[in-house]
């Protein structure tokens, strides 16, 4: 049974990132957020109920649409704002962006936006840590779209035929851009592959966070134990489309009220309220906070400069006398 | 100092790297105890260290650098090995956009030490997809190092700065190389990124040269020397970095440039080499800047028309001639 503190815990996450969200597609309509958005809004179950699992030395690795995964593993928001912004006091000093999100002191290794070239990189992080003789695990987010990259097939199957420690968790939200699954594939469930590389394949209700947590803690605790890695798909849906000028009229309307209907956030409220572990006022002072640490974030953000000019030529290459990583 | 193959120093090198440091290890196609990898140069490497430091992978190219990357960036020095320079093709977002990029995107939070070791090459008739030299798409690529030893001193040297170091290197070993014997040092060493190296001295000509092309260049001066012209050979040793000032002091001694690469002509190793002459040592010139490259053609596999498009002594030779006669 999942502790009252974690279940609390693990809803105001899902609001933290709602809120972020919801804040990052405002700012971007006010012309604040240079380039393109990727958001997370409507998949929070995926990234809080894995990472709900996961110590701060364990590892994730993330995708474009990677700022709910940033928040799950802990990431501070006020440098994950400045970073989308383009601001130097971002994570990665304005040089990365949404897409490329990263806090090497969380175990958040980054956001690639090569679709799928997250998931040999995971691999490698199990394999650190096999060698290292840790019991850390990697926890590897990737979309529908790229389990039809080759990374898919070489990387999973490396990490299963080597017993690694990694947790590969496909966010299913149906569409990759605009192209509906039954157009790529011709398979209901994504989970299914894993048999094709003798690992468990678990599907889960991916707006469901409890769902999420209990098939993760399985998984997690698997690949501690040193048995190696699973695949768990979890079914959800975007509340926005793709990028920012995508108005998702490739989703008929039917199928967007119904998944509407399933609601991570509301349903997990509605679950915690009904099980008492949450009260209607305590809802109310979540709500606020939550709103309140983006806020915060914001201002920061807002009020971050620019990186000057000169700072694109910096961090090419690393310092060849500086001490081996840890 | 000591007699060794470039084989057997590069297998120094890994071998004392994985001696010295713990997390050093070794992933590739065929590279454990059943074959040593294609070229023997992890030969034996897998019964000293085991199975898990000297790791075979499946037929997995772009996995095998994901994989390096990602160890990399979580406390490991992976030295990766493609079986064939050209299949570096399979790994090119990982090479490229992973390894090259992550520290750069990310702020310089982390950095990324991992070797990438592949033969280049054409000579040994096997055809488009096991020859090619394609040292110039990594050139291209910031945040790679590139480097391109020609001798076992060089080999071993740069291999083990490689490994020690913090940046990701794409390391290039040409397959006609292997067996090419030379005196190495008994002593623990290491070569300098970013530092040429003068292989024949000479006051007339500059031939920079990388790879096997040194060997056809040395060649080449000898018989150069015959004719009373004296040809200096420089070898870059790295082409990022590219000790760009060597080139042009060489330049300057002697007036005129000859460039030698067995990458194909165009936007090549030999076109970056001219153009930092052109930017920076054109007053010094007394005929232009001549290349000796490949034409723009895949290998062929006929030993006739292979022989044909790869660089040979005697076009190196011509090409001096021709420079020294616009004198």
């Amino acid at each position: 049974m999942v502790q009252d503190g974690k279940l609390l815990e693990m809803y105001r996450q899902m609001l933290t990132i709602r809120f972020f969200e919801e804040k990052v597609f405002e700012l971007y309509g006010q012309n604040l957020v240079p380039g393109t958005i990727h958001l997370y809004a409507g998949e929070e179950a995926v990234a809080v109920g894995v990472c709900a699992n996961l110590r701060r030395d364990d590892y994730i690795t993330s995708t474009h649409r990677g700022h709910g995964h940033c928040i799950a593993k802990g990431a501070r928001l006020d440098k994950t704002m400045a970073e989308i912004l383009g601001r130097r006091t971002g994570y990665c000093k304005g040089k990365g962006g949404s897409m490329h999100i990263a806090d090497f002191s969380i175990g958040m290794l980054g956001a690639t936006a090569v679709v799928g070239a997250g998931i040999p990189i995971a691999t490698g992080a199990g394999l650190s840590i096999r060698l290292r003789g840790t019991d850390q695990v990697t926890a590897c987010f990737f979309g529908d779209g790229a389990s039809n990259q080759g990374t898919f097939h070489e990387g999973i199957n490396l990490a299963a035929v080597w017993r690694l420690p990694v947790v590969f968790v496909c966010e299913n939200n149906l569409y990759a851009m605009g192209t509906r699954q039954t157009r790529v594939m011709l398979i209901d469930n994504i989970a299914d592959r894993a048999a094709g590389y003798g690992i468990p394949g678990i599907v889960v209700d991916g707006n469901d966070v409890l769902a999420v947590f209990e098939a993760a803690r399985v998984a997690v605790e698997r690949a501690r134990r040193g048995e190696g890695p699973t695949l768990i798909e979890c079914k959800t849906y975007r509340l926005k489309g793709h990028s920012r000028f995508d108005p998702a009229t490739y989703r008929p309307k039917e199928e967007v009220d119904e998944w509407l209907k399933r609601d991570a956030i509301a349903r997990f409220q509605a679950k915690l309220l009904d099980m008492g572990v949450l009260t209607e006022a305590e809802v109310q002072r979540t709500v606020q906070e939550a709103k309140n640490d983006v806020e915060k974030a914001t201002k920061f953000a807002l009020e971050s400069s620019f990186p000057e000019p000169l700072e694109a030529l910096d961090d090419v290459y690393a310092s060849e006398e500086s001490a081996t990583q840890k | 100092m000591r007699e060794v193959t470039i084989r057997d120093s590069l297998r120094e090198a890994l071998r004392e790297e994985m001696q010295r440091d713990e997390s050093v290890f070794l992933l590739g196609e065929d590279i454990g105890r059943f074959w040593g990898g294609a070229f023997g140069v992890t030969k034996g490497l897998a019964e000293e260290f085991g199975d898990e430091r000297v790791r075979d992978t499946p037929i997995s190219e772009n996995a095998i650098i994901g994989v390096a990357v990602g160890s990399a960036i979580t406390g490991m020095r992976p030295v990766a090995e493609i079986m064939f320079g050209d299949l570096t093709a399979l790994a090119v977002d990982q090479i490229c956009n992973q390894a090259a990029k992550i520290r750069y995107m990310f702020g310089g939070q982390v950095s990324v030490p991992c070797v990438i070791r592949t033969p280049f090459g054409a000579g040994v008739n096997i055809a488009s997809h096991h020859s090619q030299s394609l040292e110039a798409w990594f050139m291209h690529t910031p945040g790679l190092h590139v480097a391109v030893p020609s001798t076992p001193h060089d080999a071993k040297g740069l291999l083990k700065k490689a490994i020690r170091g913090n940046n990701p290197v794409f390391f290039v070993e040409h397959k006609l190389l292997y067996p090419i014997k030379g005196m190495i040092p008994d002593k623990d060493y290491t070569v300098p990124f970013g530092v040429a190296d003068v292989k024949r001295e000479g006051k007339d000509v500059t031939i920079v040269a990388t790879l096997y092309m040194v060997l056809k260049a040395l060649a080449a001066a000898e018989q150069l020397s015959k004719e009373g012209i004296s040809a200096e050979v420089l070898d870059p040793r790295t082409l990022v970095p590219l000790d760009k000032t060597a080139i042009v002091k060489s330049v300057k001694k002697t007036g005129r440039l000859v460039i030698v690469s067995e990458d194909c002509k165009t936007a090549g190793v030999s076109a970056e080499i001219a153009a930092v002459v052109a930017e920076e040592a054109l007053d010094y010139l007394d005929a232009p800047i001549k290349r000796v490259a490949e034409p723009d053609t895949p290998i062929p596999f006929s030993p006739s028309m292979e022989q044909f498009v790869i660089p040979s002594e005697k076009s190196i030779v011509q090409a001096v001639r021709s420079v020294i006669s616009r004198a």
